[in-house]
């Protein structure tokens, strides 16, 4: 049963793309056939988080309004076997997306291309490219600043995919709708300048999917178009490789979360 | 299930508090009326003209239907912007439609008339928000920043409120949780509701029009268990043991 899953925010540069990115990418290194498409039209991020920013012929708008079929459209990922990648277009606006257009592609990828997931990333903001990308969607994954802001923002979000997807007007009820923390900072916490987990949790009430620490991994990562969770030695990387099992349906002990704190041996050597 | 308002294509109703400025009139004769308000809009001219007034009468003054009738005459040609005679006039629904206006209360609907005949008309409307209780909604999820829920009888919420989120019920308001948005009890001028929560950190609280921003509230009942009432104009903040 092909999953459609929307990584979402309200808030804008939390970490929607990296997120997707490295949820797709660690999808398809688990077996399954997954597409990750690019819903923010005209502000076009998603191909080069992928690194395939070099071979986007057709996008999701093109496929919409026929231009090209979805076989055409699709980019095939290079590093990784079962990822596909459909872009943004770059020179139109959002109105060029229909819920219609949109249902049909999802179909494509669903019959024609047998998914097993598909991952939408969604724009920032409550309008229509953020609507579009969580209307289809059976799960959700809220990605979340651990600072003020964005955590309005996202229970925003959250209110909005009780009662706007395909889902909830059918009468299914609301859909799963995950929190993931991204930038965060134990240290950070520690000196009050960021919410802790418990802050987060406590506001948004909704299930922890997984704590992603502020990184340098992830800024090297969009450098070289390669999603942070290829960079297995980095911890960005492991945080989002255990989000990945979590999703799956793996229960493993948050890390990244505590400071660290260093021994004797730690502070002499570097460590 | 998540209750809340749904977006209806012909109309909506939405609870709201508007700022509206009150025109208290201390004399009904015409010329002395059109030579002080004119002067007024001379130095004041668009935002008198743009701000929706409702008219008053001040304590001691003798209200003669027709001199009042001539006052807003007066007032319309000048290009004041009326909207309702208020209820403290002594002038009946009628008397204002004729002169294209409603009347409204000033004080959240418990105004002690200066004539005896409007008395009977301001109870009768009273009795039935007091004591017709009509359905009761319960929510039990969460809700959300930017949701927005509406009760015609009493609202109870069993999850907490987020910040953003805004809470009217024409009767009372029970959050066993935490209250972050807005909470708006006696939205149609009911002052005997009240407002119960668990955990005050109200962005805003009102009863029958009388707010309270987050700001104003009490420090020794912020983050406490609290009911608000209203007594006369004030909000009375109790402690829920």
């Amino acid at each position: 049963m092909t999953k459609i899953v929307v990584v979402t925010s309200g808030k804008g540069g939390v970490g929607k793309t990296t997120t997707s990115a490295a949820l797709a990418t660690g999808l398809a290194l688990r077996g399954f056939k997954t597409t990750v498409i690019d819903f923010d039209v005209g502000l076009r991020n998603l191909d080069l988080i992928m690194g395939c920013e070099r071979r986007v012929v057709y996008d999701l708008v093109n496929v919409i309004s026929g231009d090209a079929n979805i076989k055409q459209a699709l980019i095939k990922d290079k590093k990784v076997d079962n990822l596909f990648i459909l872009p943004a277009s770059q020179t139109r606006d959002k109105d060029a997306l229909t819920t219609e257009g949109v249902e049909g592609v999802l179909n494509a990828l669903r019959d024609d291309m047998k998914m097993d997931y598909i991952i939408c990333d969604s724009p920032a903001g409550i309008e229509k490219g953020a609507l579009m990308a969580a209307y289809f969607a059976d799960e959700a994954v809220v990605v979340t600043n651990p600072e003020v802001s964005s955590v309005r923002d996202s229970d925003r979000i959250i209110g909005i995919l009780a009662s706007k997807t395909r889902h909830a007007e059918q009468g299914d009820g609301d859909i799963p709708a995950r929190l993931l923390l991204t930038r965060y900072s134990p240290e950070r916490v520690e000196s009050g300048q960021m919410l802790s987990v418990e802050d987060v949790q406590e506001i948004l009430a909704i299930e922890l999917l997984g704590v992603i620490p502020e990184s340098q991994a992830v800024l090297n990562a969009s450098n070289s178009g390669s999603p942070v969770i290829l960079d297995i030695d980095s911890d960005a990387g492991q945080a989002y490789s255990d989000a990945v099992a979590r999703f799956l349906g793996d229960q493993l002990p948050h890390r990244f979360v505590n400071v660290n704190k260093k021994g004797l041996f730690g502070r002499l050597f570097g460590g | 299930m998540t209750v809340v308002v749904e977006e209806n294509t012909v109309l909506e109703f939405k609870g709201r508090m508007l700022m509206m400025t009150v025109l208290q009139l201390k004399n009904l004769d015409a010329n002395l009326l059109h030579q002080e308000v004119s002067q007024r809009l001379e130095d004041a001219a668009q935002w008198l003209q743009e701000a929706p007034v409702v008219i008053d009468v001040s304590q001691d003054l003798e209200v003669d239907p027709v001199a009042l009738m001539a006052a807003v005459d007066t007032l319309r040609s000048l290009g004041v912007n009326l909207v309702a005679l208020a209820r403290t006039t002594g002038i009946d629904s009628d008397t204002a439609a004729m002169l294209g206006l409603g009347t409204l209360s000033l004080s959240g609907g418990r105004d002690v008339p200066r004539r005896s005949e409007p008395a009977p008309q301001v109870e009768a409307e009273k009795v039935p928000t007091a004591t017709q209780r009509i359905e009761t909604l319960v929510v039990d999820q969460p809700v959300r920043s930017g949701q927005q829920v509406y009760s015609r009888g009493d609202l109870i919420v069993l999850a907490p409120v987020s910040t953003g989120a805004e809470l009217m019920a024409e009767g009372n308001i029970h959050v066993y949780s935490k209250l972050r948005g807005r909470a708006l009890a006696g939205v149609r001028g009911d002052g005997s509701a009240r407002i119960f929560c668990q955990q005050l950190n109200a962005e805003l609280v009102s009863i029958a029009g009388h707010y309270r921003v987050a700001e104003d509230l009490p420090e020794a009942h912020r983050n406490r268990a609290v009911y608000l009432s209203l007594e006369g104009d004030a909000m009375q903040f109790t402690a829920l043991s």
